[in-house]
This record gives C-alpha cells, structure tokens and sequence, in this order.
C-alpha cells in the first residue's frame, strides 16, 4: 500500500488531507471526532478580532437534482472567545500528537495585535499558521481578510509584521477575488511567508429566491455577498493553483490546495498540478468527516496502480503540462468515433453538434431509434459529443494528426499555412 | 358453486380496487425519475406515442418547477394525458422505446410522471386553454369517448361550437364503461371529462344514439361538418353450443357492470374461465379475481409468442393468481338453464403463419374440461355494422373506411377511433380525434 504520509515544512500529517479553516474546525467538539475518522490534519477557524455571526449564513446551488454543487456563506471568524478556542487546541494536541494543527489567524490590522496573537496561538504548541487574507465578505468592511490578500503591498506588510515574531512555519492563505493570484503570492513569498494556500471563496451571490425576490441567504429580508465553494469551484482552484506552481517566485514555497476537493480523484489532480496537502470543507459539510476513508483509501489504491510510492514521487508531476496556447500541436488532430454497440440512441450528441458544433454527426432516421455516425471529414475534434454523451466509452477521440511533426501556432504563422475557409 | 355477489367485506373490496400505478408521493419522488431523464433529441419515447407528446420537455418542465407548462405540454398533443398516464400500455410505447432500455437499466416512469403532471390540472382545473372568439361554425360530433373528445376540444379552442351526441348517461366512453376499475376510477373519469369540458363550447347531449333518436342525415343538415366516434361495442360471439346459459357473459358488459355499479352489486363465479389474451380479457380476469372469484383460468388459443396483450399486463394477471392455458379453443359450454357446469375446450397447436404474420392454431381433435360456473368471453369486439351500413358509410366489415383526417365517403362527414381501426388503445383514439379536427377545420374553414 502506498504511504500516505505526509510532510509540510516538517509538519507531518498521516495522509495530506486536512480540514480546512471552516465551522468544521471550530471547536474541540468536532476537531476530536475528525481525528477519530481518520483526517491528518486541520486548520483550525480563524482566530483574531471579536466578531458575531448573523443568522441564516448558508445558500447553495443545486444541479440537476444533486445538492450543494456549490456552497456560499456569509459567515464570518469564529465568534467564540479566543481563550477558549486556544484552551481546544491545546487539548486536541494533547489527544492527537500524530496530526497536524495549524491555526488560521486574521488579527485586527496593525502590527501589535498580530505579534500578541501569534504570540498566543504558539504556547498552545500548534504546528504552523495560516494567515486568512482571503475571507471575501464582512472582514474585508473592517479592512481585514480579502482586503489584505487583494492588495500585495498590504498583504507583504502583514506577513513581514508576522515574519518578526513567527517561529513556526506560516503559511499565507491567497484570496480568488483578484484577477490573478500571483501578485498577492510573491508579496508573502518575497515577505518569508514559508508556504501558501489557496484558494479562500468566491464572492458570489447564489440565486434570488423567486417568492420573496430576495437573495439567499436571507437574513431577515436582507442579503449580502458570501463566499462560494464547493465541487463548482474546484476547476478556477486548479487553474490558480497551477499559476502558482509555474511562478518562479511562489514555486519556490510549498502549496496546500484547497478549493472544491470532495473525492481522492479531486485530492489527486490538486497533488498533481502542485499542493503537498490538500484541504476540505465543503464536501465534510455536506457528508460528514466519515468521508475521509474513500480519500485514503482511493488515493493509495491509485497511486498503487500508478507505481507511486509516496506522494511526493507524483506532486506537482502534470504542472509542465499546463502550456500556452500558442505552443500546441496544431498537427495534432482527432476526430470523434461513435461505438454503434454501445449508443443507445439519444440524440444527444447529435443535437449539440448540429447546434452548437460543427454538424459533424449524421442522423439516419429510424423508427424509434435514430442512427447517428460521424461525419470524420467535418469533425474538429471538439470532444462536445463525448461530453455530452451519457454512455461511458461510447464516443471515443480518435488520433489522425495532419502532420508527424510538432507545429505550433508561430511556426504555422511563419509558414503562411492556411486558415479555416468556411 | 354459483355466481354470487357481495362475496367480500368492505375492506377486501377497496383494497383490491386500489390504484394499481399509485401517483408520487412526493415532488422530491417525482423529481429523482425526472432527474434521471436524458432528455433525448427526435426522443424515442415522444416517437412511440401515437399522439406525439413532447415527452422529454414535459418531464424537463417538472424538474424545472414549471409544473403547469409541463401540464400544458401534454395536454397540447393529448387532451386526455391524465387518462392515458393511467390506462395507456407505455410498456409497449414510450416507456418501451427508452433508451435507457438499451442500457438495460429501468425505463424512465413516463407514465407516472405524466399523471404527476396532470394531475393537479385536472383536480384544480388549470385554465391551461382558451377558447378563441366563436366562428359561428357548428360540429356534430358521435361519442363521447376519447375520440369524439379529443376532436371537440380541437374545434371548441379554435371557437367552433360543438354538439356531442352520447347514448351513455356518462362521458367518457371506454374510459369510463371499458377499463379496470383499478386503472381507473369513475371519479377520475368524470373530472377529466369535466376539465376537458371547462374549456367551454362543448355540448353533450346524453341518451342520444345514432340509428335510434338521431339520424346521419341530420347531422349532415343541421351542422358543418360531424365526426363519427362511436367507438366498437357488441361482443364478437363464441358460436359455441352452450353460449346462451346464464353465467356466459361477454367481458364488456362484465367490465360496465363493475364500472357502473358498486363493486359488492357485481356477480362472479367461484371459478371462472376467461377466454382470450387481449387487454379486456386481463381487465376482466384480474377483476373476477379481484371481486373474489377463487379460480380464474384465461384460455388463450395460441402461444405467449403470440398473445395480444402486454407482458406487464399478463404479469398483472398472474401476481392476481390467474392460470392461463395456452393452445385451448372453446368448443362447448355444459349446462342448462340454471348456469353453467363446464368448458370444453379443444386442445390445438400452432400451423403455419395466418393474414397476421401469426401461427394460426389449427385443431389437435383431444378436448380438455374446466369445471367452471362462469364463462366471460373476451374474444374481441364487433363493429357497430348495421348502423354503419344503414347510414350509407363506406366500410371494411363494418369498420369505416376512412381517407385523409378521417374523411369518409359522405361530404363533410369524419370519422376516427375504435368505429374505423376496430379497437385499439386510447391514445390511438385520441390522435385520430386530433387528426379529424385538423381536416374539418381545414375543410369548413376554407
């Protein structure tokens, strides 16, 4: 069985999967029973200015009968004292020597409440910090939170006030609300920040409920901005992740991945494109920790099947992959290829080509089954109908490239090679 | 052994008339099969629907809460889709054809969702339709069945006014007087009958036969066009000795007896032999059963290969504790004026394919006896081939010949449903209803 074990600066977990900073990490309560189901760590709610929670803090979006395929909140820090929530910690160490404790922290915005709150998070004995300057709603009105994470100078100043009195490696935790997380990034690298994190939510409003014409949540007739996660995000987290991963700044620091993460499949692709640990919330909120054995067990059948050994011979392994557009194949060519034995008739590839594609697929009508092939000569190999066709291994890509060579965009350019002419 | 009634208690009754297809529960119910839809382009299921119901958009309709566009889309292709989610064979038509089939997983629950859909219409009476302006235009139109109802509402929405001519004291023809009591209940039939009416322009006149009160050439003279749709209704004889004993009864008046009357007044026998294998034959069968008969054997005179009616109906039958002997033919009931005693059936096996691609069965010359006190005979029913004839209307023993949109022989005279095709299920009847509406507005309006 592959070793899962895991080692983040030198915090070392059983496998990389932490909790992320979330009401599931809130309190003793539920860290105990995470650790009990197996999770390697957790990144304790955010701790640092006085704050009160409303109520009603959750919406969601649903699809096509499944829940949650996106969650938002508007809640804010842990509103509990932090005397008490330093006491947990101290007691989850106590009891779970062997995972991992980090503390999310978010002080008020000066330099003297930050080192008093490190200060404090240390003598519980926790493993590492993160720094939450990503909390997209009601922090950023104090100048906290997002508000840190969107400006870099703001977000380098904080990590520096951090860095002077930190003995335990930081972590920064990068905000999505930016139009590219790399600036924020090299600002906490360049600061000393040891590693970073990403990503926090994204602002969002949900949807507006149709009776009341309020948006969701509704908190007494009003709503406001909250932060989105969940399954729906996990595909913009990967894309941020690997900007990181290909930075020669930021690469330089360990990442752990967050955004969307609810199955092994899921934890693997954030390994692959960069994170040493990955970290989850949305799909425990929704499930429960219990789900932290498929995780396991999935990943290491996986990376058995693989030949991996540890988790380190596959991180970061697809981020070379990741290229710009204009170095593609352009010789590369592929074409769809409809398995007549497998199709069972539903149009559906059909309807999305002829609409929304190239009309590439032929339909010979029949009674009740139509026959649909493909028209090879018009293909583009757009991979919509494989998409969209809801019989696994029905519709393959086929590879006939137009060319043995690599040709990319430039050197089609350079070559006065011919456009499209219909 | 007699034929008695009240042979149940109250309880037993209303437990074995329960609605065999039970509705959703719940929208959250509903929704787990609506999510599963594929929504299918040029859909298989739509295709297989004789009446052409948009069946992936309304199933889309309900997962998007749009419960009255999904009513509406239904409705639109066939008036009486409530109906039909309960009484249709969508073994055999949508529910047959889709795809999910071909994955050998559980067909989409058409027809229950459709009656989700439909359902609150009927019972709330959703003004889904509006009557155009009157045009002034009068139909005549003969039965009010499925397709003598589905017509109307085609004419009375494009603001034609429209008489319906029944000789039933009750709308609905088959609907209401030829099916299970288990598929469908007399209240359901009177609210469907009374939305398709609430859409205004309608007239039923009841107690009104063709060929007794009212004439064809009357029709003809006092409207624009008249749509013929009286359905088939004698029973095809056995023309076996015996026929005339009491406790030989044809399946149809078995079946409008338990619909007409409550289900303890209906008589049945303690063994009772059903003959034939189509969807009356089942309806009457289960339902002997089901009022408490403690034998019912269905003699089939051909093989399973060749039987009329559905699996999911023979099924039915079988979970009811029927027998079935195949390759058996009646030869003779025995008995006297005080009932019958037995049935003599000969004993045949399969020959070469007859005109309907069938193996016809030809006779072994052995004979079997069922001890039985009662005989219902399902052999199919007879058209109406006297008043036919004696109206002056083109037809094929009986069965009206019919052109394009149902045009027969005489000017300005229609006709569609069960009086042309012989018998077939109810959604065949209510697209020739459509179809014959289509080519009278065409006609009368041009």
């Amino acid at each position: 069985m592959a070793d899962l074990r895991t080692d983040f600066l030198g915090i070392r977990s059983p496998n990389p999967f932490w909790l992320a900073s979330a009401p599931p990490t809130d309190k003793k309560i539920n860290v105990l029973r995470a650790f009990e189901a197996g999770w390697g760590g957790v990144v304790w709610k955010t701790l640092g200015s006085q704050v009160k929670n409303v109520s009603s803090r959750y919406s969601a979006v649903d699809y096509h009968g499944s829940r949650m395929m996106g969650l938002n909140n508007i809640e804010l820090i842990s509103d509990r004292p932090l005397e008490i929530n330093l006491k947990e910690i101290k007691e989850c160490l106590r009891l779970f020597p062997d995972r991992a404790m980090i503390v999310s922290l978010m002080a008020d915005n000066d330099r003297d409440s930050w080192h008093e709150l490190i200060r404090k998070v240390e003598d519980t004995g926790a493993h590492g910090l993160e720094l939450n300057f990503g909390c997209p709603h009601g922090m950023t009105e104090r100048g906290m939170g997002a508000a840190v994470g969107q400006d870099p100078e703001i977000a380098r100043t904080v990590v520096e006030w951090v860095m002077e009195v930190a003995t335990i490696p930081v972590i920064t935790k990068l905000t999505p609300n930016v139009h590219s997380v790399v600036p924020t990034g090299r600002a906490s690298v360049e600061a000393g920040s040891n590693a970073l994190s990403l990503i926090n939510t994204i602002q969002s409003v949900t949807g507006v409920d149709l009776d009341t014409l309020i948006p969701n949540p509704n908190v007494a007739g009003k709503s406001t901005f909250g932060g989105y996660c969940g399954p729906a995000v996990k595909p913009i987290a990967l894309k941020m992740l690997t900007t990181i991963a290909q930075d020669p700044v930021t690469a330089r620091v360990p990442v752990s991945g967050i955004g969307g993460i609810s199955t092994w499949k899921d934890a693997a692709e954030f390994m692959l494109l960069g994170a040493t640990s990955v970290q989850v919330c949305t799909a425990v909120m929704n499930h429960g920790f219990r789900i932290v054995a498929d995780l396991c067990e999935g990943l290491g059948n996986w990376m058995d099947e693989k030949g991996f050994a540890r988790t380190t011979d596959f991180i970061g392994r697809s981020v070379p992959t990741l290229t710009h557009w204009e170095d593609l194949d352009m010789n590369y060519h592929i074409v769809a290829r409809i398995d007549t034995d497998k199709c069972i008739h539903c149009g559906l590839c059909y309807i999305a080509c002829e609409d929304a594609s190239h009309q590439s697929i032929r339909l010979d009508p029949g009674h009740p089954y139509n026959t649909y092939t493909i028209k090879e000569e018009e293909c583009v190999g757009c991979n919509l109908c494989k998409l969209v066709c809801p019989v696994d291994g029905c519709i393959t890509m086929v590879e006939q490239r137009h060319g043995a060579e690599y040709l990319d965009w430039k050197e089609y350019q350079r070559r006065g090679l011919p456009l499209n002419d219909h | 052994m007699a034929i008695q009634d009240h042979r149940l208690t109250p309880q037993e009754y209303s437990r074995n008339f329960n609605d065999i297809h039970p509705p959703f529960e719940s929208k959250d119910a509903a929704l787990v099969d609506a999510n599963r839809c594929l929504y299918c382009y040029d859909a298989p299921c739509t295709k297989s629907c004789p009446t052409g119901i948009d069946i992936p958009k309304f199933i889309k309709q309900i997962t998007t809460d749009n419960l009255k566009g999904s009513a509406h889309t239904i409705f639109q292709s066939n008036i009486m889709g409530g109906g039909c989610s309960r009484v249709c064979p969508v073994e055999k038509l949508c529910e047959g054809a889709c795809v999910y089939n071909l994955l050998e997983e559980a067909p989409i629950p058409i027809a229950r969702l459709q009656r989700y859909a439909t359902e609150p219409a009927i019972q709330q009476h959703w003004p889904l339709f509006h009557r155009q302006q009157p045009t002034g235009k009068k139909v005549a139109v003969v039965g009010a069945g499925p397709s003598g109802l589905s017509c109307a509402h085609v004419l009375a929405r494009t603001g034609v006014e429209v008489t319906i001519f029944e000789k039933e004291e009750k709308g609905g023809g088959l609907m209401t007087y030829g099916i299970a009591a288990y598929k469908v209940t007399p209240e359901f039939c009177e609210e469907e009958l009374q939305y398709i009416l609430s859409i205004g322009g309608i007239e039923i006149c009841y107690g009104q036969e063709l060929g007794q009160n009212i004439s064809l050439a009357r029709l003809q003279q006092e409207y624009d066009a008249v749509y013929l749709a009286f359905g088939v209704g004698l029973a095809r004889r056995l023309d076996i000795p015996g026929e005339e004993f009491p406790g030989v009864i044809d399946a149809i008046r078995f079946i409008y007896d338990i619909r007409s009357k409550s289900f303890p007044e209906v008589p049945v026998g303690d063994k009772v032999a059903v003959i034939g294998m189509g969807m009356t034959a089942i309806d009457a069968a289960t339902q002997a059963r089901r009022l408490g008969a403690r034998e019912v054997t269905i003699v089939y005179r051909r093989t399973h290969e060749e039987m009329p009616c559905t699996q999911a109906e023979l099924d039915l039958a079988m979970l009811d504790g029927c027998r079935v002997l195949w390759l058996a033919a009646p030869k003779a009931v025995l008995g006297n004026a005080g009932g019958v005693s037995a049935l003599v059936c000969s004993v045949m096996r399969l020959g070469d394919p007859d005109a309907s691609g069938r193996r016809s069965p030809i006779d072994t010359g052995e004979t079997i006896t069922l001890d039985v006190d009662m005989v219902i005979s399902a052999a199919g029913q007879t058209p109406y081939t006297d008043m036919v004839r004696n109206s002056g209307l083109g037809n094929d023993k009986g069965k009206i010949t019919v052109g394009e949109g149902g045009s027969t022989g005489l000017a300005y005279v229609f006709a569609g449903g069960d009086c042309v095709n012989g018998g077939k299920e109810v959604v065949d009847a209510v697209q020739a209803g459509k179809d014959a509406a289509s080519a009278i507005l065409q006609l009368i309006n041009s």
